[in-house]
């Protein structure tokens, strides 16, 4: 079960409730819009819903998070809580509802939710997430349903009006045509009609060899804006009388605040205020200038607290201390212990990755105000209803006197599903007369991130006389991102998401255990970072496979092809990846190819690497050709796209990437230290799709989470080293 | 009181003249177009132009540019270069989450305004100060070279 798919079980979405007998008219309600029009309210999928909400819903509540507007123009608008960060869902879902609606794409606008309550007087409940590469997976048969619940109401109102048999209209481009006599009636001039009948029981949806839009190429509809300079981040909201400030948090994990001296600070031109909180200092000011150089002239003394020597290492025992005792069974299949002490040969490993930072490229900032009867707040999350939910608790105020302005994200990559930057934001406005915007510089956005857990896991696999596994056992030692996020999701000391990718991988393995062992590093709160826990658990996975087929003396390939026999799509993707790639065909010394197969998120990889590792032991990766089956494609240019920086993005952290800690402290500050892939330095990526006819899977993180292990075994083929550690290290690998 | 001439248009700012021209764009003047990434220079995502050339205007004292032609990525469509890059930018769909695009056109808009025909190795050069955390890169590049085999005088409205 995934991680999604356990979630909804867990909080009963959509999909349970849809079980429970309601029909699904229940779900979709259709009225007339404020100022004319047509508004059909329905429910997408979250990636899950909150604990009050489920506690709270019954079978009979009706509480869309979705809507769509025609007005007297014909001019459509979609609201939904799924946010852009980059991954192409402003033109993925309008894509949808332009498929069964009849309109063209360019027709169709996006708007952020939470909706104008002016607009749509249903509030907003239930928990918004955009994340899990679950947004078009979630949507794709409820958002083309209600498409094509308003197409059939526009249709019935225009053979209302003509007093003609609803068989002889087709609808097309925004317009209902009656066919026998050529009339036509614009969507626009249709809606007030519309509104007014029921809404039909039972819509027929197209047959996918029908589809004029979904599958093709279509170009993404935030484009326009982003290349001009108008596009509107967080950081970049204009609120009148707002005034900047910036924050520093206590280095030490888990430290407070002592005291400050802010008098030199208050003494630069620009600076208002400094504003004192439990665990941070503030400098509110005209500009971010000053704002800086106030911060820069506090005399700030930290109570540094409990963690003030804490270490990397000092972490890296406790977790392997913890690994040495049995976790929590996440799957057992088969006697591991009997097959291991039958085995002809066998393999133990150590694998470890380390935190992550997210470093998006837009700091992390939210501006607030908070007035005497409400509070506003601008920022761009992942998570709108908790952005709600922290101002309501910090304020006092009644989640519906809290308004969220969503924004477009600048980089997500699960950072923006927390909201401790909002909390901060709201307690210092709760201080300051008048809307303020609080911007993170980059150094306090790289030391007070929600790190990737530090994983540590143990391996073993027992091998027959012919070398292939009949006994394969995986203990996960980490911290619990799902305990802290959402406690519900995490039973009897199991935590799905960090054996996500390890539990099932697609191989026939006859006799598996892999279980689960909670650490949780002391002070270090942990987090969502892109790819979830398949970034983690398919490198150590597809590492340990390979180190399987060299122990057995046999081709990675024709190895792994061995042991998906059972696992159709996984072989297909291989072999297409391998044969695009060219595997086998001879390379220079040095130089290496490495393989990876995934099934994640819904859908199936495979990764062919080919990496240049120097005399130094840089790691160079030259080429990676990247084959995808993620069922029925509605964007492949999207999918193309994302599979680009997905894998650019896994590069990253296999390459560079850690945060390490000393006294206390994160060790690194910004670029120079906390290193990202460069133009110069990114491989050609070449992406291969395969049509398929299964539902869509997400493609945000797949890309991502399948890569490492592709460039390390081809480490291990251009060096004979085995990397167990990530970051990858040039000096394990220098020869000069 | 500094006076900025920006996108063609003089700006008199009551601002400190160690002021980095960047918060001066974003704070002062309103043109959030250009974008803080790291403050260092480490990113590229805050480039503008100075007097045509490429600059990091996190690092770049807002004294250091009075009296010179600043142009911003709000007006560098009015550009022969700019056009091109924009519309190239648009064809081959390179933006993802965007945030660090403002620069990457800034950077790639002067290297084409001097260089017609630029190699790979010219494009490395130029573009590895630009950070992309989306890791767009090999459309920037393709993009590059796209525009870079355009005419100016065939382009219409980037």
């Amino acid at each position: 079960m995934s991680l999604e798919q356990l979630l909804y079980a867990a909080k009963g979405g959509t999909e349970s409730i849809s079980k429970g007998g309601i029909s699904r008219r229940t779900f979709l309600k259709a009225s007339a819009a404020a100022g004319g029009g047509l508004l059909l309210s329905f429910s997408l999928p979250a990636l899950m819903r909150n604990a009050e909400a489920a506690e709270t819903a019954t079978a009979n509540t009706f509480a869309p998070n979705a809507f769509i507007r025609i007005d007297r123009q014909g001019r459509v608008t979609l609201v939904v809580h799924q946010v852009e960060m980059g991954q192409g869902t402003y033109t993925s879902l309008p894509m949808l509802l332009a498929e069964e609606l009849e309109v063209d794409l360019a027709q169709v606008h996006l708007e952020h939710a939470p909706p104008d309550d002016k607009l749509y007087a249903n509030p907003l409940i239930g928990f918004q997430a955009t994340g899990g590469s679950n947004s078009v997976r979630g949507a794709w048969e409820p958002l083309r349903r209600a498409g094509a619940t308003a197409r059939s109401m526009l249709m019935s109102a225009a053979c209302a009006t003509w007093n003609v048999d609803s068989n002889s209209c087709r609808a097309e481009k925004g317009e209902v045509i009656h066919v026998p006599t050529g009339r036509k009636l614009n969507y626009g001039a249709l809606v007030d009609k519309a509104a007014t009948l029921p809404v039909p029981d039972q819509v027929t949806l197209k047959d996918p060899k029908d589809f004029k839009l979904i599958g093709t190429p279509v170009k993404r509809l935030d484009s326009h804006d982003k290349v001009n300079g108008k596009a509107q981040y967080s950081i970049d909201v204009k609120v009148p009388g707002m005034k900047i400030a910036t924050v520093a948090a206590c280095p030490v994990f888990g430290g407070k605040l002592a005291r400050v001296d802010d008098g030199k600070a208050k003494a630069i031109k620009g600076v208002h205020q400094v504003v004192r909180l439990d665990d941070a200092v503030a400098v509110i000011a005209d500009h971010m200038w000053a704002a800086k150089q106030g911060l820069a002239a506090l005399d700030i003394q930290w109570d540094e607290g409990p963690n003030a020597k804490l270490g990397t290492a000092d972490i890296v025992q406790q977790l392997e201390a913890a690994s040495q005792k049995p976790g929590v069974v996440a799957r057992k299949d088969g006697d591991v212990a009997k097959a291991m002490a039958g085995a002809a040969q066998k393999v133990e490993a150590v694998y470890q990755v380390p935190f992550l930072a997210h470093a998006a490229m837009e700091p992390l900032s939210c501006t607030v105000h908070v007035r005497k009867d409400g509070c506003d707040v601008w920022v761009g999350t992942q998570v709108a209803t908790r952005a709600q939910a922290t101002a309501a608790q910090v304020t006092g105020f009644p989640p519906e006197k809290i308004r969220v302005h969503n924004h477009l994200l600048g980089g997500g990559f699960g950072r923006r599903l927390d909201v401790d930057f909002i909390t901060q934001a709201v307690q210092i406005a709760k201080q300051v007369d008048g809307p303020v915007k609080v911007i993170w510089t980059r150094e306090e956005d790289i030391q007070h991130d929600i790190y990737r857990p530090y994983y540590y896991d143990r391996l073993a696999a027992g091998l027959d006389g012919q070398g292939m596994p009949i006994a394969w056992s995986h203990r996960v030692t980490a911290s619990s991102i799902l305990a802290r996020w959402y406690p519900p999701a995490f039973k009897e000391g199991l935590d799905p998401d960090a054996v996500e990718g390890a539990a099932e991988p697609p191989y026939a393995l006859p006799n598996v255990l892999v279980d689960y062992v909670r650490q949780e590093p002391p002070g270090i709160v942990t987090g969502w970072w892109r790819g979830v826990g398949p970034t983690h658990n398919i490198f150590v996975v597809e590492s340990f496979i390979d180190e399987l087929a060299a122990a057995a003396k046999k081709d990675p390939v024709e190895y792994r092809r061995a042991l998906l026999g059972k696992s159709p799509r996984a072989r297909a993707v291989l072999d297409l990846a391998t044969e695009k790639a060219g595997w086998g065909r001879p390379l220079p010394e040095g130089h290496g190819r490495g393989v990876s197969v995934q099934h994640a998120f819904g859908s199936y990889l495979a990764q062919v690497a080919e990496v240049a590792v120097s005399k130094e032991g840089e790691v160079r990766v030259q080429r990676v050709v990247c084959a995808v089956d993620c069922g029925m494609i509605v964007n492949p240019d999207t999918v193309k796209a994302q599979m680009e920086g997905g894998i650019i993005f896994g590069i990253t952290a296999a390459l560079f990437e850690e945060i390490t800690i000393k006294d206390g402290r994160v060790e690194q500050h910004n670029f120079n230290d906390y290193r990202i892939l460069r133009i110069n330095e990114a491989p050609v990526v070449e992406v291969y799709l395969v049509k398929s006819a299964e539902s869509p899977g997400g493609i945000g993180e797949p890309g991502t989470s399948a890569i490492a292990p592709a460039v390390t075994n081809a480490i291990f083929a251009a060096t004979g080293k085995r990397i167990r550690k990530l970051p990858v290290k040039p000096d394990q690998l220098r020869s000069a | 009181m500094v006076t900025l001439k920006i996108n063609g248009e003089d700006h008199t700012v009551d601002v400190p003249p160690d002021m980095p021209l960047l918060w001066v764009l974003r704070d002062v003047v309103g043109l959030t177009g250009t974008k803080f990434g790291c403050g260092m220079a480490l990113c590229g995502a805050c480039t503008v132009h100075v007097d045509g050339t490429p600059t990091r205007s996190c690092v770049t004292p807002v004294s250091a540019v009075a009296g010179k032609k600043i142009t911003t990525i709000e007006a560098i469509g009015e550009t022969p270069s700019g056009k091109k890059v924009q519309k190239a930018w648009l064809d081959l769909d390179v933006v993802q989450c965007g945030y660090c695009q403002s620069g990457q056109i800034m950077s790639a808009s002067a290297l084409l305004a001097s260089n017609l025909k630029p190699t790979d190795a010219d494009i490395d050069a130029a573009m590895a100060g630009n950070l992309c955390r989306c890791g767009t890169y090999a459309r920037i590049r393709a993009a590059i070279k796209q525009a870079a085999q355009s005419k100016s005088t065939a382009i219409k409205g980037a």
